[in-house]
């Protein structure tokens, strides 16, 4: 009796711009995910040798050792500021920057709004875990609220510590912003998801429409003090706080709630 | 001379000669730069420094060179750190304050190894101030900006002339040596007008086998400070150490009047230097044996230049626009060889040359009753 053997096919294998490395981040942590997110889509794109990229201070500052491309150190929450003077200077380069959410949310507050307001020809990657990991788990701008965290013992009070910011909404009214987008890494069908939305923040920039923006809830199981399992079910009570979807996307027509008003 | 004219006339420098121009110091640093082949400038608008922006503004585009009014000194030192980072030649400037603020990127770029022009035309501090000409951040620009251990050039030009001059100059050092270079000026070097024929010069570009321009048939590069482990970036410190012993031993500036037969020698850089150079004149006049002595770098600092002078000299007088820094220095170089005295006016005063010739009839007095004692 013959058995008819399939030909055997290449169904999943490392992204050629994903260095083939074993991982500093946590057990669990979602940042692996992302960079292997981008170097699919970077190398999809075929843009990886002529990005330049700023890695931001934080636990992604390391995304230099997954992704090979060319990267730059910024200060922290500067990202923005040292991907604007990339641009102006290099026009033909692809340029990504990748943030966190202390990085951009708190302390980097002023560059990522005039950036975004300048209409930076940038694909902003910002991860936001709500907590400031490689510190040691303290509140980020993001934390929810009754959250605990080291800098939170009882849990984030509003009087206290005021209310997580939504930091992508505050941006999509912002012209300059060609498109914005918040993903989730919760689930494969939603990393699939959030992959689009990486690919048409890149595109956005190729085609000069403007700045891009893509925020991904993602999970950080030691600063949250689960197993990764909870923390990626916990991620579905972030979303309550943070919904998914497209915020804008000026080329596909897809305009803010505030573009409408008085038009 | 209106501004437009005046950018005119340095644009288009009468064909056959070196026209004179009469520019004011932000502008002529602004058009050396242009000259230079600066192919970015980031900035923010503060006093005594706001015409450099504004001459950038209009200059830059016409160019087609990059050229942003950033959201703060935070934002256009960062707009440099990552256009330098491309290998692009860049400007950025500010004042005191902004400079304080420019302050973290500048330990980045030491770090990494980010060559960047900054130019810091100074006012009275501290705090807010005033937009008046002063030398209050000399220990800012030559001890301290950014945290960790590192030094940056800083050279100090006394006319427009040599402003323009030290532009290009800068440049150099920043890509020969992989470092930022603050050009350190004071609100008069910024808001003063002077008839020049500027000498600008263009530097060639060396090869920068480093910068980041896309991993296209090559490995990635990273520009970086981060070194987890303590032996590595100690090893990292050391070599910007050992770079900057080089830069110690090779890029020491100086100027010098008088000196060969003077007993009492004035020490002074800038605008202070202009003022005791009319208060030399002025004793030399009546008699006195007094010299000049003008640090044009400030690190490296003049130091076995100034040791050998204080060796031959019976007396040495500081002058600033301050309440005395750059004295520390001057202190340290002289060791004890010759009394050391100080003059400084802060908050925008600047001494009259008259006022030095009184301390140097002071510090003569005081020499001559060490000499009898």
């Amino acid at each position: 009796m013959t058995v008819a053997t399939p030909t055997p096919r290449v169904i999943f294998s490392r992204p050629e711009l994903l260095i083939d490395v074993s991982t500093h981040y946590c057990p669990g942590c979602g940042h692996g995910i992302i960079a292997r997110l981008l170097a699919e889509v970077l190398g999809e794109l075929g843009v990886g040798p002529r990005t330049i990229a700023v890695a931001p201070v934080g636990c992604a500052v390391f995304e230099y050792d997954y992704l090979a491309v060319d990267w730059v150190e910024a200060p922290h929450g500067r990202a923005p500021a040292v991907a604007t003077g990339i641009r102006r200077v290099r026009p033909d380069n692809f340029v990504l920057a990748y943030q966190g959410d202390g990085d951009l949310a708190a302390i980097g507050t002023a560059e990522i709004v005039h950036a975004a307001g300048r209409g930076e020809l940038i694909t902003d990657i910002f991860v936001n875990n709500g907590i400031y990991g490689m510190t040691g788990g303290q509140m980020a701008p993001t934390t929810l609220l009754g959250q605990r965290t080291t800098s939170t013992p009882t849990g984030r009070a509003a009087g206290l510590a005021g209310y997580p910011i939504p930091m992508t909404e505050m941006l999509a009214i912002l012209p300059g912003v060609a498109y914005a987008a918040r993903g989730s890494v919760i689930d494969p069908a939603h990393i699939g998801k959030t992959k689009a939305m990486i690919r048409r923040a890149c595109q956005a920039q190729l085609k000069g429409e403007g700045f891009a923006i893509v925020e991904i809830l993602s999970n950080c199981p030691v600063g949250w003090g689960m197993t990764p399992h909870e923390s990626m079910e916990h991620l579905a009570d972030v979303e309550k706080v943070y919904p998914l979807g497209v915020l804008v996307d000026r080329a596909a027509g897809k305009p803010t709630q505030t573009d409408g008003e008085g038009s | 001379m209106t501004t437009a004219m005046r950018r005119q006339a340095a644009a288009n420098p009468a064909p056959g000669r070196r026209a004179r121009v009469l520019m004011k110091g932000n502008e002529a640093i602004a058009e050396a730069a242009i000259q230079a082949g600066c192919d970015a400038y980031f900035g923010y608008p503060i006093t005594p420094q706001a015409e450099l922006l504004e001459w950038m503004a209009r200059r830059m585009p016409e160019l087609g060179r990059a050229f942003i009014q950033a959201e703060s000194e935070l934002g256009a030192i960062n707009m440099g750190l990552g256009a330098a980072a491309t290998g692009a030649r860049v400007l950025v400037s500010t004042s005191s304050p902004g400079m304080s603020l420019m302050a973290e990127a500048m330990s980045y770029m030491a770090g990494s190894e980010t060559p960047l022009v900054l130019v810091n035309v100074m006012r009275g501090g501290p705090g807010l101030g005033s937009i008046g000409p002063s030398q209050s951040d000399y220990f800012q620009a030559v001890k301290g900006h950014g945290h960790g251990d590192y030094r940056v050039p800083v050279l100090a030009p006394a006319s427009i002339g040599e402003a323009v001059e030290l532009v290009a100059t800068s440049f150099e050092l920043a890509e020969r040596y992989r470092t930022p270079v603050i050009l350190l000026a004071d609100g008069i070097m910024g808001q003063a007008m002077e008839p020049i024929a500027p000498r600008f010069r263009h530097p060639s570009r060396p090869k920068l086998d480093w910068a980041l321009t896309g991993a296209d048939g090559r490995p990635p590069r990273v520009v970086r400070s981060l070194f987890l482990q303590p032996e590595r970036l100690e090893e990292h410190n050391d070599a910007l150490q050992a770079k900057y012993r080089r830069i110690a031993e090779r890029e020491v500036r100086w100027a010098g009047e008088q000196l060969d037969d003077a007993e009492l020698v004035v020490v002074a850089y800038g605008t202070a230097a202009r003022v005791a150079h009319s208060a030399v004149a002025m004793a030399r006049r009546e008699g006195m044996r007094v010299g000049l002595f003008r640090p044009i770098s400030l690190w490296p600092f003049p130091e076995p230049q100034l040791r050998e002078l204080a060796a031959r000299a019976r007396g040495i007088l500081v002058v600033e626009l301050s309440a005395g820094q750059m004295v520390e220095d001057v202190r340290l170089a002289v060791e004890g060889r010759c009394p050391v005295a100080f003059h400084g006016r802060t908050g925008g005063m600047v001494p009259s040359p008259d006022d030095v010739l009184t301390q140097l009839h002071l510090l003569g007095a005081r020499v001559r009753e060490r000499g009898a004692a």
